[in-house]
């Protein structure tokens, strides 16, 4: 299958911090492909370096065939590239519409509304609440508030930062389920997990990232059954 | 009938400073900085309007159109040559900055228009008076074309940030950058439009302000400015209606002071009432202080 993100010997520095040290990987199209590792093993960083809100001092990010390594972060998410960042990030004092209206920004006006219900059909909780301020959701209506808004934008690829991170186990299984239906349905996604067990389950490919490098890639199923990840990961 | 009309006087003066503070405020809510500059692009806002329509003797409303295209070209200007180098600077460096600016802009009239006095000609005829309840209340126009434009301004403002998808960027922008530019939104473009707004309004202030009080002189700006910045606190910085509520109590306030206590302590009293409510309410009257959720 064509390969849809390729990364490249990035390197990615905090100050004087190097956080990311030589990191490569690749998506293909259609895939699900998920990144684990422990805190601060580098994961967001390679995220937001990917959409363009932190720059790499070396090698290359590569989307559909094009260099994004100029691109501002502004004119990324208009090429098909979405990311819902770590801690959602939506927006607070707006209301949960708007913040969907927010996601369509690039789009065109006139597709707005049939993208509105294709978001509400797949949210329905999202829907009763659409004059709410985004403040006043649950914490698991925030993160399908942020995955709407990313689907706003016709994401070819979407990237998820931790996107069970704080949810009740019902809640994680039901985000889950999105990502598999969002799959089933064509999306390619780049899954950034510390629930790794949930992750490795849906992903075709995971990377496995220890301080900024990666250490062990594989398939979903090998890296569910090899010992160390066990070990390390999946608690056993 | 008087305390109507220094009633009306204070909505008056109240709605030149609340025009003055939504600059205030709108840029403050998207950069998170104090434009300390923005007093003084009121004075430029003035003296471009009375060279239009005193030397060129062009008509008010070119007057003013001008006053405004120049203001919001030099508002853009400063906002990309002092303050966007030094975004990621510290808070007291950005607003050193400003404050430089200030002196700068005061400095370059200075020199450009020497500090002797301009008798600044009113953009409705001096003297226009209108009377009610038989000659018991007099109102000069140019008092109500000022709450008017102000009453304007407000509900075009309110209406760009709720309705239309550049205000809606702009609340975003001033919530999140990151998030912003993840949704597609050029946070600098978004930035300096703010700062296009906001000095497009300090000129009609400025034309408002002389229009008012018609001595105009390089420092002119000064003292409104940092009233309005006061309103702004007041109302609520970052908040639009804050700024409108702001401006209005503290233009009142003052008259009222003026006329019932004693000209020489009007701002001191001004100020004071500032600190009562920072103290009571420290976020302004209309600010929020909004929780993150975890
Ligand atoms: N803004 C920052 N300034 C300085 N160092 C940072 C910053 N953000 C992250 N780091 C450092 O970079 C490294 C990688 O952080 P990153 O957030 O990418 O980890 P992560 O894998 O996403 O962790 P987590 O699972 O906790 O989210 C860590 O050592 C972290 O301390
Ligand atoms: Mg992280």
């Amino acid at each position: 299958m064509a390969e849809i993100l390729k990364v490249d010997n990035i390197n990615v520095y905090y100050g004087a911090i190097h956080a990311i040290k030589g990191i490569s990987f690749h998506v293909d199209e259609g895939e699900v492909v998920t990144l684990i590792g422990a805190n601060g093993a580098g994961k967001s960083t390679t995220l937001n370096t990917i959409s363009g809100l932190l720059r790499s001092k070396t090698g290359s990010v590569e989307f559909m065939g094009k260099s994004l390594n100029r691109t501002p972060a502004h004119k990324i998410v208009s090429q098909g590239l979405a990311l819902v960042p770590e801690g959602r990030r939506v927006f607070l004092q707006m209301t949960v519409q708007e913040n969907l209206e927010m996601g369509a920004f690039t789009q065109k006006n006139s597709g707005v509304a049939a993208d509105l219900e294709m978001v509400y059909q797949q949210f329905p909780r999202l829907k009763e609440r659409y004059k709410q301020t985004a403040g006043t959701l649950s914490g698991g209506e925030q993160q399908m508030l942020a995955m709407g808004r990313a689907l706003m934008s016709h994401p070819k690829l979407l990237m998820l930062d931790e996107p069970s991170m704080g949810l009740a186990p019902i809640l994680v299984e039901q985000i889950f389920e999105i990502i598999q239906n969002l799959h089933n349905a064509g999306t390619t996604i780049l899954l950034v997990e510390q629930n790794a067990q949930a992750a490795l389950s849906v992903a075709d490919r995971g990377y496995v990232l220890e301080t900024g490098k990666v250490v062990t890639t594989g398939s979903g199923t090998e890296l569910l059954s090899s010992p160390e990840i066990k070990k390390a990961y999946l608690g056993g | 009938m008087t305390f109507l009309s220094f009633l009306i006087s204070g909505i008056s003066l109240g709605s030149i400073y609340a025009i003055i503070a939504l600059g205030y405020t709108m840029v403050y809510g998207i950069a998170k900085m104090l434009n300390f500059a923005h007093g003084d692009v009121i004075m430029v806002g003035a003296y471009i309007c009375f060279f239009a329509t005193s030397r060129y003797e062009m008509p008010p409303i070119v007057g003013i159109l001008l006053a405004v295209v120049v203001c919001t070209i030099l508002g853009i200007v400063i906002e990309k040559l002092a303050y966007k180098p030094l975004r990621a600077a510290p808070i007291l460096a950005v607003l050193i900055t400003a404050i430089g600016v200030s002196y700068f802009l005061q400095n370059a009239a200075l020199l450009l228009w020497s500090s002797n006095p301009k008798v600044f000609k009113p953009i409705v005829p001096t003297g226009s008076r209108i009377t009610l309840f038989d000659g018991q209340l007099s109102i000069s126009v140019i008092t109500l074309v000022t709450i008017a434009s102000c009453i304007v301004i407000m509900i075009a403002l309110t209406t760009f940030t709720s309705k239309s998808k550049m205000g809606k960027a702009m609340r975003a922008c001033s919530e999140d950058k990151g998030a912003a530019q993840l949704m597609g939104i050029n946070v600098n473009a978004t930035i300096s439009l703010t700062f296009a707004i906001g000095s497009g309004l300090a000129a009609i202030a400025g034309v408002l302000l002389c229009s008012a009080y018609p001595t105009l002189v390089p420092t002119t700006g000064a003292m409104p400015g940092i009233k309005a910045f006061t309103a702004a606190v007041f109302g609520g910085i970052g908040s639009i209606p804050g700024a409108l509520v702001g401006g209005i109590l503290l233009g009142v306030i003052e008259i009222f002071a003026k006329a019932y206590i004693t000209t020489q302590l009007s701002d001191a009293i001004c100020f004071a009432v500032l600190i009562v409510v920072l103290l009571v309410k420290p976020a302004g009257l209309l600010g929020k202080q909004i929780r993150e959720k975890v």
